[in-house]
C-alpha cells in the first residue's frame, strides 16, 4: 500500500528508507516505495519518472557496493531531494565513476543486469543537480535534486 | 500494437496475463537494466534474456507495458508473483533476442530511438 502523505496541511514531506548491502532479494523496494509516495503527492509524471530512476540506481549502488545505507526523500513545493548515504568502501575516483561504462561491480552483479557502469551517469542525466561526496573506506553520499516546477 | 498481437507474432506463452488488449507504443531489447532505465519510453515492451526479479522491479519503476522473455528462458515463481502483484503481463517466446525483435519490428512495432517499425516512410 502506498503511504499517502497529508499534503493538504503540510507542503513538505520526509521519508527515510534503510537499504541493506547485498540484499538482492529486496533490491528495488525502496525505489518502489519512493515512487508510490511521489504518485500519491500528484507530482508531474516526468518528475516521478526521473526521481524513480535516480532512486533505483542509487539503491542498487548501495546494495551492490556498500554494507548498509539509506535513501532519504524530501519534497518541498519547488523541488524534491533524494539523499543516498552509505557506509561502504567509498569511491576512489569520482570522475572515473561518472564515466559511462566504468564499473567496479563483480560479474555476478552483471548477470543481474546491473553493474554496467551506467548507474551514476543515469542519475546525473535524470537529475537537475547531483552532488557526490565520498571518503574511501568510509562511505558515499549522493544528493540528487529534481525541480518540480 | 496490442499485446495480443505480440503474443501471436512471437508464438508466445502468456505467463502472467493482464489486459492483453493494452496498446504498446515501442519495444526495447536489452539485458542491461540500466540501459532500459535510460532509453525506454512509456508503454514500452521489454524483450530480455534476464529472468531475475530486478527485471520486474525495473518495469515497475518506469511503467513498462509488459515483458517478453526470449529464447525460452523461464523465470522462477518469485518473478511471476511479483509481476502478478503489479498487474504486469509476462510472456515467453522460444525465439532468440534478434529474431524476436526482428519479427516485431517487421510487423510495425518501432523502437525507442527511431520510433517506427517497418512499413513506415522515413
Amino acid at each position: 500500500m502506498a503511504e499517502v502523505p497529508a499534503m493538504s496541511h503540510d507542503p513538505s514531506y520526509d521519508l527515510k528508507i534503510p537499504v541493506i548491502g547485498h540484499d538482492f532479494l529486496r533490491a528495488g523496494e525502496a525505489a518502489s516505495r519512493i515512487k508510490k509516495v511521489l504518485q500519491a503527492l500528484n507530482l508531474p509524471p516526468q518528475v516521478i519518472r526521473r526521481a524513480s530512476i535516480s532512486a533505483y540506481e542509487a539503491e542498487m549502488n548501495i546494495i551492490i557496493h556498500a554494507y548498509r545505507g539509506q535513501l532519504a526523500l524530501k519534497v518541498t513545493p519547488d523541488a524534491l531531494t533524494l539523499v543516498a548515504e552509505d557506509e561502504g568502501p567509498g569511491i576512489q575516483d569520482i570522475d572515473l565513476a561518472m564515466q559511462e561504462g566504468y564499473s567496479t561491480a563483480p560479474d555476478e552483479i552483471r548477470e543481474m543486469g546491473f553493474g554496467a557502469g551506467m548507474g551514476l551517469p543515469n542519475i546525473k542525466k535524470s537529475a537537475d543537480k547531483l552532488t557526490i561526496t565520498s571518503t574511501v573506506g568510509q562511505g558515499t553520499r549522493l544528493e540528487i535534486v529534481i525541480r518540480i516546477s | 500494437m496490442r499485446l495480443s498481437e505480440i503474443v501471436k507474432i512471437l508464438q508466445a506463452e502468456v505467463l502472467v496475463p493482464a489486459d492483453m488488449e493494452r496498446d504498446v507504443l515501442t519495444a526495447c531489447g536489452a539485458d542491461l537494466m540500466s540501459d532500459v532505465l535510460t532509453f525506454s519510453k512509456e508503454r514500452t515492451l521489454l524483450l530480455t534474456g534476464l529472468t531475475t526479479p530486478q527485471v520486474v522491479r525495473t518495469a515497475e519503476i518506469i511503467d513498462l507495458a509488459g515483458i517478453v522473455f526470449v529464447r525460452g528462458k523461464r523465470p522462477g515463481p518469485e518473478v511471476l508473483e511479483l509481476a502478478r502483484a503489479q498487474g504486469l503481463p509476462l510472456m515467453l517466446t522460444r525465439f532468440p533476442m534478434y529474431e524476436s525483435c526482428g519479427l516485431l519490428f517487421q510487423a510495425g512495432l518501432g523502437g525507442c530511438m527511431l520510433g517506427r517499425g517497418a512499413g513506415h516512410e522515413p
